[in-house]
């Protein structure tokens, strides 16, 4: 039987220690809403999402109330709109309506994010894939909700340069948009390198087209019940640190099956995966920046800093996956500036700067996130990053993100407000030498060598 | 059975383990286990019960029980079993 002291340990990690279940993300198929005539398109949309989703805030609470876990979000992903839109959408104006669709639908039945506003593009674009990606801007200024992302690479087709040459100035374009708001909309919009079918956490979450037609997947968080635990085997060797996060992340990925398990029975739609992930908010304690400063770095991005994070991502995934029956989405640490205290004031010491960001992002979930830049920044330039994290992605067979925010009218040294669960950062500098020759060449970067296993 | 397990916290007083066992004997909430210990003056409790009879849903119990904390002055909860049970059992 359970003692008063395990008892207090899971309790201790929930008040103290910031454990929650970050999302529970319910995926819906949009595959039979397809329709040539725009305003039935939207209509269905509207009425499978409504439908399907009404109680998926109402069962969150409840289970939230039932367990004493917090679950901060219930989301909603859905198939890529450049699939779904195709039909109807003869300009990117069209594609604008449906964006307003799915941000009424969110509102509708309570969710705080839906994602899908999507495009994969990893090789070619179709002209509605393409006037989706050039609708961005407008649609993530017009809505509140709406999560965008572009699939612009993979390891099995190699990288579209065409479409991260467009995404570049997509990026920028969707930052002057929302200039008014310290360019807000970028931190909707990420662009992909091998995006997951079954990503539960926004801005990237979309349902890829080899999924059911809904599923439940669950993203789970505790960077800072992780930093608490390694605590304890402070100055003790790697064995003993390895150990204590394995179990760590054991507990904390059991928690988020039980939800996901319970959430899935509830709303009788079936489970899909747990994603087994370190996601840092900026409370304080519950910071990956902490937790690598814990392992014994003066400030994150001191030397050492990509080798605590590779250990660490790889302690968490061992240690959840027994935990979990299927796991999946991106899984890992999240390593986002803007919503990570510790990642900030690195950032703010001279610690951290984008270059060793982008190292990291060699050894962990996903990649350069909600880093803010100066406004002035080329579109140019920004495909070159883009560019530059897909290759990462595609050579390391791993997914790999650029959430870019180009903040219009702010430089270095100044701060990009977003607010919430999205935080602030300090505008990082930005490599100024020219790329334009390079990002400019039409076509794709062939897929690498070892991508041919047949 | 649908066992829950509640958890009293706070700084010790008359009456705390009274308030709670009236409350759950009221609500047809039967108690299979109790252990408790005084951590630095401050009061630590856990039951295990069976809500399984219950005449409210859990979330109203839950409920009243914080109120009840908040009265005597401890922090109450009241949760499902399976999360502690996941958590500290293969």
């Amino acid at each position: 039987m359970i003692n008063i002291y395990e008892v207090t340990e899971t309790n201790q990690m929930i008040e103290q220690e910031n454990l929650d279940v970050r999302t529970i993300t319910l995926g819906i198929s949009l595959m039979d809403c397809i329709d040539s005539d725009l305003e039935k398109l939207n209509d269905k949309i509207y009425k499978k999402i409504t439908t399907l989703a009404k109680d998926l805030v109402k069962t969150g609470q409840d289970i939230e109330q039932e367990y004493g876990i917090p679950i901060v979000n219930k989301r909603i992903s859905i198939t890529p709109i450049s699939l779904i839109g195709a039909a109807a959408c003869k300009t990117s104006e069209d594609f604008v309506t449906i964006a307003k669709t799915l941000d009424a639908a969110a509102k509708e039945v309570g969710v705080n994010f839906i994602g899908g506003y999507s495009a994969l593009v990893s090789k070619g674009m179709t002209p509605a894939e393409e006037a989706l990606i050039r609708s961005i801007p407008e649609a993530l200024a017009v809505t509140e909700r709406v999560c965008s992302s572009v699939n612009v690479g993979s390891t099995k087709t190699g990288i579209n340069m065409d479409a991260v040459k467009l995404c570049g100035e997509i990026v920028k374009a969707t930052a002057e948009a929302t200039a008014d708001r310290d360019s807000l909309g970028c931190a909707k919009l990420v662009i992909f390198c091998n995006a997951p079918d079954d990503n539960p956490f926004m801005a990237g979450a979309f349902l890829g087209v080899t999924e059911a037609d809904a599923v439940i997947n669950v993203g789970v968080s505790g960077p800072g019940v992780v930093k608490h635990a390694i605590e304890q085997v402070r100055g003790q060797g790697f064995e003993q640190l390895c150990e204590t996060i394995k179990k760590t992340a054991f507990k904390i990925t059991r928690v988020g099956q039980l939800v996901a398990g319970e959430a899935s029975k509830r709303l009788g739609i079936p489970f899909g995966i747990i994603d087994l992930s370190l996601a840092p908010t900026p409370a304080v304690g519950d910071s990956i920046a902490e937790i690598l400063e814990e392992i014994g770095l003066e400030r994150v991005g001191a030397p050492g800093t990509t080798a605590a994070l590779a250990m660490l991502n790889d302690q968490v995934k061992k240690g959840g996956v027994m935990a979990s029956s299927y796991v999946g989405g991106l899984s890992g640490a999240f390593i986002p500036v803007s919503e990570d205290q510790g990642m900030i004031d690195a950032v703010n010491a001279g610690s951290l700067t984008l270059e060793k960001l982008e190292a990291m992002t060699c050894v962990c979930s996903v990649g350069l996130d909600m880093i803010a830049i100066p406004g002035k920044t080329k579109a140019s330039t920004i495909s070159g990053i883009i560019a530059d994290e897909m290759a990462i992605g595609m050579v390391n067979q791993k997914t790999t993100a650029v959430r870019l925010i180009p903040v219009i009218g702010k430089d270095v040294g100044e701060i990009a407000e977003f607010g919430g669960l999205l935080g602030y950062a300090p505008i990082m500098p930005v490599n100024e030498f020219d790329c334009s020759d390079f990002v400019n060449r039409k076509g794709r970067i062939p897929a690498p060598i070892h991508s041919f296993k047949n | 059975m649908k066992k829950c397990i509640i958890t009293v916290v706070g700084k010790d007083t008359v009456g705390i383990i009274a308030k709670v066992c009236t409350y759950l004997a009221e609500n047809q909430i039967n108690i299979l286990d109790i252990s408790q210990t005084i951590v630095q003056g401050y009061f630590n409790m856990m039951m295990i019960t069976d809500i399984g009879q219950a005449t409210k849903e859990l979330g109203e119990v839950s409920k009243e029980l914080e109120t009840i904390g908040e009265e005597i002055g401890v922090t109450i909860r009241c949760q499902r079993a399976e999360i502690f049970e996941k958590m500290h059992r293969l």
